[in-house]
């Protein structure tokens, strides 16, 4: 299992452009991958679960990796949070 | 011929034949399922639904190639998703509910949670909810509705246009479109106005007379739509629709032209802006400055604050491209709805009436000096003027100007040039401050009247609650008398008054405004010409007039029935 936390950089947090691109690129992998923000926590492959979170810019969150490909899925979500999100 | 009323959203004349688009029924049925077979054919019937959704989705997303890809992948992720899946589906197999009547349930839950949130944008994502929910209906129950191909001259006749059907619809042969619902901030009205298609919103059940095919005259700048009309009123919109738009033709031509009455009154019209990218559209309109340049564009989309010296540059951009007209800069005004990525600003209850603009500035005055201090920098190389945000007391503004006296201070002293007498003004948004204007008025040199929160402030109401839009309402006459202070206050101790808020471009507003005394009037760049033209073919007398007479009235019905008789 690996964990990271990271911090939300595009200022409108996880609204509806980012959330679907998060979605779909967790679609590609095997890991069961889910998001953590305070108590709750959701797998990231239902965008509803995902949106109720309300997930806001400058938020620190969580993710949860587990599963075959954890260390590719790991390395592009990182790049995704890091890199990709500010795009978005 | 009928006469329908409702909110004109998107300005100009349409005439065309009805094509009437009906939203399948939703209602629950109340059937209970016998036995398995039942059960596993609605579960069928459901993955089915969303299976030919998806496609339909994707097949218009191709045809639409690239321009408003977003929504529709958004909607793709929506409609596919498995929490909706298992919550439909569990529904269908525990509790015995036909396909229809769990989709309805588990959406009408989904919409619930989000209409709940504290979060303004995530209680808009309801509409996405409630239209995927009727997109999957629609392929259960088999109910097609068409808004991709249209007759030409198809004038839409709709409940109301959801996300999908109005970036779906073929404007290419829509000549304008009504609903039943909707306001001016709706999905329909926006993209109405952004793809200059006459449209009128809110019309209320009498749409519902309306057949396929019949002729109607709609008209986007009045909110009328006419049904059936005689030969003769066809003709006599044709005409107008002609004027209109020759009319607009000589609105562009007004842009060299002062704005005096024909007493000889001039007022200054001017823009507001969000950086230097707008200033080619303001001299194209022929403002004569700009009244209010709001500075929170630069915060945003980054991971960190700006530097002074970033900052620097972003200004004296604007400066340059000014062409030495005044350009009035107000401080930030994060906080509220606007909220920076790098900059936490815990949840709030009432963000309105939180810790915001000045407050912030006030209290993380780092931030503030060196915001402070690339302004005055910047003010070498145009007229800049400084505006604080959210005044709410006097002690405000003297903290204000003592941080800009020791901004002024630390330039000097790095031996940096700066505009050392830069002209210092607040925005009067807050009922306290346009009740004090008086005292106000003594550390000041202008105030700027910030309409929308005032109005938001006096009337006690959230300006992004769609439930009570109606009461958020300039005219009223509460209101009036606080503008009404505002400026003679302003008079009375010497200093300009502008108004920068949405009232300023308003031509319903724009004589009662002159008449009350209203020097400066900052806009949209794009409403510069219409309220010219107001301006240029009254008098000042007459808005005085107009002004003293609508002081005695005591509604705001009454109020603007009267402006809009100015102008037959």
């Amino acid at each position: 299992m690996i964990t990271k936390e990271y911090t939300i950089t595009s200022p409108q947090g996880l609204h509806a452009r980012p959330a679907t691109a998060l979605i779909r690129l967790v679609k590609n992998f095997i890991s069961v991958i889910s998001i953590q923000k305070g108590e709750k926590i959701t797998r990231l492959n239902s965008m509803i679960n995902l949106l109720s979170m309300t997930i806001k810019g400058g938020e620190t969150i969580t993710i949860i990796i587990e599963g075959e490909d954890e260390i590719n899925a790991a390395e592009a979500l990182g790049l995704f949070f890091a890199e990709q999100l500010k795009e978005l | 011929m009928e006469k329908i009323n409702g909110t004109g959203v998107s300005p100009g004349i349409a005439i065309g034949k009805a094509f009437v688009i009906k939203k399948a029924e939703v209602a629950v049925s109340g059937i209970l399922l016998k036995g398995e077979n039942e059960v596993i054919a609605n579960v069928a019937a459901f993955n089915n639904a969303i299976e030919v959704a998806v496609n339909e989705l994707e097949v218009i997303k191709l045809s639409l190639a690239g321009t408003d890809f977003e929504i529709l992948e958004t909607q793709i992720e929506l409609i596919s998703d498995p929490q909706i899946a298992e919550d439909v589906i569990e529904k269908i197999q525990s509790e015995r509910k036909t396909a229809n009547d769990a989709v309805i349930e588990v959406i009408a839950n989904v919409v619930e949670v989000f209409e709940s949130m504290d979060d303004e944008y995530m209680r808009a994502r309801t509409a996405d909810i409630k239209d995927i929910g009727s997109r999957i209906l629609k392929h259960l129950n088999n109910t097609k509705t068409n808004t991709a191909r249209f007759k030409p001259d198809s004038i839409i006749i709709a409940d109301d246009l959801s996300p999908s059907d109005t970036i779906t619809m073929d404007i290419k042969h829509v000549n304008g479109f009504a609903t039943r619902t909707g306001s001016k901030t709706s999905h329909a009205a926006i993209i109405a106005k952004a793809k200059g298609i006459p449209a009128v919103v809110g019309c209320g059940d009498s749409l519902s007379t309306i057949q396929n095919d019949d002729v109607i005259i709609l008209d986007g700048t009045s909110g009328l739509l006419y049904i059936d009309p005689a030969e003769e009123t066809i003709n006599e919109f044709r005409l107008k629709s002609e004027i209109q738009k020759q009319q607009s033709e000589k609105l562009k031509a007004l842009k060299n032209r002062p704005a005096i009455t024909t007493d000889g009154k001039k007022v200054m019209l001017s823009a507001n802006i969000s950086g230097a990218a707008d200033m080619d559209d303001v001299h194209e309109n022929g403002g004569e400055g700009i009244g209010l340049f709001r500075t929170e564009l630069l915060f945003m989309d980054r991971t960190s604050f700006p530097t002074e010296d970033e900052q620097f540059k972003f200004y004296k951009q604007a400066a340059l491209q000014s062409k030495g007209k005044p350009v009035i800069v107000r401080t930030i005004d994060i906080g509220g709805d606007k909220q920076l990525p790098y900059f936490n600003i815990p949840a709030e209850l009432n963000p309105f009436l939180g810790y915001r603009a000045i407050r912030i500035c006030l209290d993380q005055t780092d931030l503030f000096i060196t915001q402070l201090k690339a302004i005055l920098r910047a003010g070498v190389f145009g007229d800049l003027l400084i505006m604080f945000p959210m005044i709410s007391n006097i002690q405000e503004v003297r903290a204000a100007k003592n941080i800009l006296e020791k901004a002024k201070e630390e330039l000097l002293a790095e031996n940096i040039p700066f505009k050392a007498n830069m002209k210092v003004g607040i925005m009067i948004e807050i009922p306290s401050a346009a009740v004090t204007a008086d005292i106000l008025a003594k550390e000041v040199d202008f105030f700027s009247i910030g309409t929308n929160d005032l109005c938001q402030y006096t009337l006690a109401v959230d300006r992004m609650n769609e439930k009570i839009t109606h009461l958020y309402d300039p005219f009223n006459p509460g209101v009036l008398r606080l503008i009404n202070n505002i400026l003679e206050q302003g008079r009375k101790h010497h200093i300009h008054v502008g108004m920068c808020g949405e009232m300023a471009g308003d031509p319903l507003a724009a004589l009662l405004l002159l008449g009350m005394g209203l020097e400066e009037f900052s806009m949209s760049a794009s409403s510069i010409p219409t309220i010219k033209n107001t301006i240029i073919n009254h008098s000042e007398a007459d808005a005085k007039q107009v002004y003293r007479a609508v002081m005695t009235m005591d509604s705001s019905d009454e109020i603007t029935a009267y402006l809009k008789a100015q102008f037959v």
